[in-house]
């Protein structure tokens, strides 16, 4: 990318999440529970021009690494990202997200008479099925609105 | 059947259900062979929600095998009403008992339960999700009076609260059954049952109107429809109405059509029906007996691989 088409600039530590779906930025951010009040850097680039996927989208965070769940999240609303850990402008570990075969303990389930939705002392726990997650304790199955059931 | 808990109906498969049922037909054949078969052990009733034939037929059942059975009483007279949790209550029960049956009103209460246990528990009930010991009863029910393959089964009423229907459904996927589901579009079967269904590759239709599949069922499931559903009670009843039978509707059926219905029922089957030769329902409630002997028979052995079976069961 030359100096003149560049939207962003370069991040000195922090993370970049490449190859986002055109237009699931937001939902992104969303997982990662940034909204702005936290005094973090945050630089979205929203359906960009890329020759895998068409019109991607682009967040750059700084000062902030993902955790592992927050990874596993992401792959189910973003499935082909990357994600690029930056550490004094260097790519220190770039990855891709897989699609882990359950998420513990950072989804809400929708159905409010669900034991996970009571006082009990227990950690939500969703099964990743073809296109989306389902619950394991009411099966309930989520699915274009995972991101709203982000619970991080 | 090799399992530790019955917590749902997806759980089983055609030969744990066999299994059962083998063993509830020889109970049913033979129940003073059983009589005394778990003496020394105690079961616990755990029901959060009011429960009057389940309860009983599990204490009843219990009682026959010659298992002690504990009642933790009303969930208003409880630890409950002083807000402990059911992990923690379950955890002390377990204590106290060799197994526990659990109804509760919120949906995965019994998959909770389970995995903060390790003795045998059973599913009677939880919320809108499961009761995998109602479809046993109703199994055993339809293959004694129809064999379980080549069938051709409606499933009528609250198809999207009814646990019942919820268990059936995904049971019946286990033998050659077309399915056939006829409810109002708001309490059509909930998007997880029918995913499982199709995950399951089985014959699923869909259906407003029982005067469209009434010729061709062997087996219709009736289920009571329940007014705290609609928001409005003149919907209620206007909906309600079209999935109520009497004997007139059952005119355009099969002489060998079996009613069915997991009961209580209110309206929703006329008492004429009773008279009728199709009538199932309280022989399904009376084969709860048999079953749930059956079923706690099994888990209780499972539970206690060493034991002395005495009894040569024929499978």
């Amino acid at each position: 990318m030359s100096d003149h088409e560049l939207r962003v600039s370069k991040i000195r530590n922090g993370t970049v999440i490449d190859h986002v779906e055109g237009g699931q930025a937001l939902n992104v951010l969303a997982i990662l529970g940034i909204d702005g009040s936290e005094g973090l850097g945050v630089s979205v680039g929203m359906n960009v021009p890329s020759d895998r996927l068409g019109r991607k989208d682009i967040v750059k965070v700084e000062d902030r690494e993902l955790s592992q769940s927050e990874v596993d999240v992401l792959s189910l609303i973003a499935p082909e990202a990357s994600i690029n850990i930056i550490r004094e402008f260097e790519v220190v570990e770039k990855s891709r997200v897989t699609r882990p075969d359950s998420v513990t303990g950072v989804l809400s389930c929708p159905n409010r008479n669900c034991i996970t939705n009571t006082e009990e002392p227990v950690e939500t726990r969703f099964e990743v099925v073809a296109d989306g997650v389902r619950c394991d304790y009411c099966s309930t199955i989520l699915r274009a609105d995972i991101a709203d059931h982000i619970d991080v | 059947m090799r399992q530790d808990h019955l917590i749902t109906a997806t759980q089983l498969s055609r030969d744990d259900i066999e299994a059962v049922l083998d063993r509830a037909r020889a109970v049913a054949d033979d129940p003073a062979a059983y009589a005394d078969r778990h003496a020394g052990t105690v079961l616990a009733l755990c029901f959060f929600e009011p429960s009057t034939r389940t309860r009983m037929s599990f204490d009843s059942a219990a009682k026959r095998l010659g298992i002690d059975t504990i009642d933790m009483g009303d969930v208003d007279s409880s630890s409950v009403s002083k807000g402990e949790s059911l992990s923690d209550t379950v955890r002390v029960i377990e204590g106290y008992a060799d197994a526990l049956v659990l109804r509760h009103p919120s949906e995965g209460a019994a998959t909770l339960a389970a995995e903060n246990v390790s003795v045998p528990v059973v599913n009677a009930g939880d919320g809108a999700g499961q009761h995998p010991s109602q479809t046993l009863l109703d199994l055993h029910t339809i293959r004694e009076n129809h064999g379980l393959d080549d069938l051709t089964v409606g499933i009528m009423g609250d198809l999207k609260y009814g646990r019942t229907v919820h268990s059936l459904a995904s049971a019946l996927t286990n033998f050659d059954v077309n399915q056939h589901f006829i409810s109002p579009p708001s309490l059509r079967l909930p998007r997880s049952v029918r995913f499982d269904l199709h995950e399951t590759g089985a014959q699923v239709r869909e259906h407003e109107d029982l005067d469209d599949v009434i010729e061709d069922l062997d087996v219709l499931y009736v289920t009571r429809i329940q007014k705290e559903r609609f928001p409005d009670e003149n919907e209620y009843h206007r909906v309600a109405g079209e999935y109520r039978i009497d004997a007139d509707t059952l005119e355009a059926a099969p002489d060998h059509l079996s009613v069915m219905h997991p009961l209580p029922r209110v309206d929703e089957i006329a008492p004429d029906v009773d008279k009728t030769d199709h009538a199932r329902y309280f022989e399904q409630a009376h084969n709860g007996i048999p079953v749930r002997m059956a079923l706690l028979d099994t888990l209780l052995e499972n539970a206690d691989p060493d034991a002395d079976e005495g009894i040569e069961v024929d499978r």
